[in-house]
């Protein structure tokens, strides 16, 4: 075995109030993936058993900030990782769950736990181990500093492909043509 | 209606053991166990901690954005929602039959998405357990560790699901979040060069989900003992089934059985849902406790997805997946099964059907066809049911002159399972964590539980809560200088401690 074996860039992912549709578009990339494996190892992902986030060189997330948990993950994603990515709409810019942000909560509330069809009873969920969720939906950016932003819902495996390569090589990453997408 | 190992008699005197966060599943769950000082297990709880108000948010929006911005409750299987909120809303464009290829390109999508999840589910979230073992090497129990241990299988399972991601976006445009499903039938259909295309690597498909039943099974067979008891949660099923009680993920009629398999309900328009199920709310977890109405909530609550679907039918359509499900109902000797690991062994039956079914639909002539939408008498209201590969689904809209949603109702098909999965950890908290030190490898025995529900959490809630808050105030040092906090009454005091 070569003595200078060359170290693997560790990784790690989440989704915070996301779909789960650009972990999915990641998995796109289908065989490449082994490839990736070569060149990366993964510290704490939605496919992995890791439950706290480790020291990364990159970290990439998708889903907006809809509770108080989803901004205690951020803000250690932030600390762990040397270099943070978002990816996709919701990451970017809140996506569809954003969609609330024009209705109070209370409202929401009344009409799902009260009001909906089909319901036994009526209570609003409200024990203490269920993350306190926030006024309005966020994106990442308004609460730690974001280096690099995918958009797309979901980006194409192709675009996540392709930043990843340039970030692994040393490149900035630059998406070109066709894998500039908001849809 | 409060079950055994819900809820704890004195929570305040007990240790407090949390997997927070389920991994190797889609969305978040968190479960929380509470134990004595004997380390025995008085409380479990699975808290699904997520809302995002889909049912509400969607009001107000043109129906026919409804199928574009419903996929994004989830990006495993967008497909589903997509496709449920169409047959709601063919209801309320009053076409109550597509033309032959829009129900044939719906079809193979749908199909196609039924493939490519379960691979999903059985080789990238679950085999690292069933391959390595439950209490494994963490660091190992992932498909980067079954990559390395076993490439081929590694290498299979990324095919598989590959090509059922091709199926989905040659009809419905993308990958994920496509459009090809409109109200009244679909905006395209294949190209005779997409069709030659799938249809090069179908054999394959199907040869190599034949294999996947036979990897499971073979699991299945070396470990009775563990596969046929881990977490029983016996219950009712239910799912749709279709004209002659053959299985049907697309399309049918809602039959029932009681947990010895006698007939509860079948044949029920799935419009009339509301009149069947009923859905309970507990505070401690957003996603909501279905029951069958008519057998109140401790006796009405029931499971979904594969180990129903598979159950619950008379027949499976397509001939290799027809005879594994008899040789699965022959292995259960004639009685139906509520092992949750045996929903692995009828997840991989539905994926060989799947692949079959992929295979009848790319030789019909109509997936290539020209008429693609038909129109009818405007109606205000829809209900769209579909099997999702998680369970059977619901979407139910009501729709205004102006053509905005004025009502939105989902049941999820994770929901359904929710009071299964909640009896499923309690079971094998009980039987491993009692009177144990809890090690990693214990708890992932719980995880192993809910996996094999293959969970769609983001999928399940709508919901949100109001919550207790505690606001501390700290210096630089960390130090706590001053900590209030409003109780779930509204009051704020000062925050003890």
């Amino acid at each position: 075995m070569d003595a200078a074996v060359h170290k693997k860039v560790r990784v790690a992912t989440t989704s915070l109030a996301g779909c789960f549709g650009c972990h999915t578009s990641f998995l796109d990339i289908d065989e490449r993936l082994f490839d990736l494996l070569e060149l990366v190892e993964f510290d704490r992902t939605p496919l992995t058993d890791i439950k706290e986030i480790g020291r990364c060189d990159i970290g990439i997330i998708e889903g907006g900030l809809c509770n108080a948990e989803n901004v205690h993950v951020l803000r250690e994603f932030r600390r762990q990782c040397r270099i943070l990515i978002a990816i996709g709409a919701c990451a970017i810019n809140g996506g569809l769950p954003a969609q609330r942000n024009h209705l109070s909560l209370p409202l929401i509330l009344e009409e799902v736990y009260h009001t909906s069809v089909g319901l036994a009873n009526g209570l609003i969920p409200n024990d203490p181990e269920l993350p306190l969720p926030l006024s309005k939906v966020r994106p990442l950016h308004e609460v730690v500093k974001v280096d690099y932003f995918i958009p797309g819902c979901p980006p194409p495996a192709d675009a996540i492909w392709k930043s990843l390569m340039d970030i692994l090589g040393g490149r900035e990453p630059a998406l070109g043509h066709g894998l500039i997408q908001y849809d | 209606m409060s079950y055994h190992l819900e809820t704890a008699a004195q929570p305040a005197n007990l240790r407090r053991v949390a997997i927070d966060t389920v991994s190797r599943v889609e969305g978040h769950g968190k479960v929380t166990i509470l134990l004595d000082a004997q380390n025995q297990v008085r409380q479990v709880r699975l808290h699904i901690v997520e809302f995002r108000g889909f049912e509400r948010f969607i009001q107000g929006r043109p129906f026919w954005e409804v199928p574009v911005m419903v996929q994004r409750l989830c990006g495993i299987c967008p497909v589903s929602h997509h496709l449920a909120a169409s047959k709601a809303l063919d209801q309320v464009v009053g076409v109550k039959h597509l033309t032959p290829t829009a129900e044939k390109i719906r079809r193979l999508m749908h199909y196609g998405q039924m493939l490519q999840s379960h691979a999903l589910h059985f080789f990238y979230l679950a085999s690292p357990d069933l391959l390595f073992g439950f209490d494994s090497e963490a660091s190992r129990r992932n498909i980067v560790g079954v990559a390395a241990a076993h490439p081929e299988t590694a290498r299979r399972g990324v095919l598989l699901r590959k090509f059922g991601q091709e199926v989905i976006r040659a009809t419905a445009g993308k990958r994920v979040h496509g459009t090809g499903s409109i109200p009244g039938g679909v905006n395209k259909a294949l190209t005779q060069e997409e069709r030659a295309l799938l249809l090069q690597d179908i054999y394959q498909i199907v040869g190599w989900s034949r294999d996947a039943v036979q990897l499971i099974k073979q699991l299945h067979l070396q470990n009775p003992a563990l596969y046929n008891s881990f977490g029983i949660c016996r219950s009712n099923t239910m799912s749709l089934v279709g004209q002659d009680g053959g299985m049907d993920f697309y399309h049918g009629r809602l039959r029932a059985r009681d947990g010895s398999g006698g007939v509860l309900f079948d044949g029920v328009d799935y419009r009339d849902y509301s009149r069947h199920i009923q859905e309970e709310v507990k505070p401690w977890s957003y996603m909501k406790f279905p029951f069958f109405t008519a057998f109140g909530k401790k006796n009405g609550w029931y499971k979904v997805g594969p180990l129903a679907r598979v159950q619950n039918c008379d027949q499976i359509p397509t001939p290799l997946a027809e005879a594994e499900r008899r040789e699965f109902v022959d292995y259960c000797g004639g009685v139906p099964s509520h092992a949750p690991l045996a929903y692995h062994w009828t997840r991989m039956i539905e994926m060989l059907h799947a692949a079959e079914t992929i295979k009848d639909l790319l030789h019909d002539d109509d997936i290539v066809g020209s008429d693609l939408v038909r129109t009818g008498e405007r109606a205000m209201e829809g209900v769209g049911v579909i099997e999702a590969p998680r369970g059977t689904l619901i979407h139910h809209y009501r729709v205004d002159e102006d053509d905005l949603v004025t009502m939105c109702n989902l049941i999820v098909s994770t929901t359904h399972n929710n009071q299964a999965m909640n009896e499923a950890i309690r079971n094998v908290a009980r039987r491993y964590l009692d009177g144990r030190e809890i090690t990693e490898g214990l708890l992932n025995h719980i995880e192993v539980a809910i996996r094999c529900f293959d969970p769609c959490l983001s999928c399940a809630t709508h919901a949100l809560g109001q919550m207790p808050l505690a606001v501390e105030l700290l210096d630089a040092g960390g130090a706590r200088v001053h900590a209030l906090a409003r109780n779930g009454d509204g009051s704020i005091g000062e925050a003890p401690g």
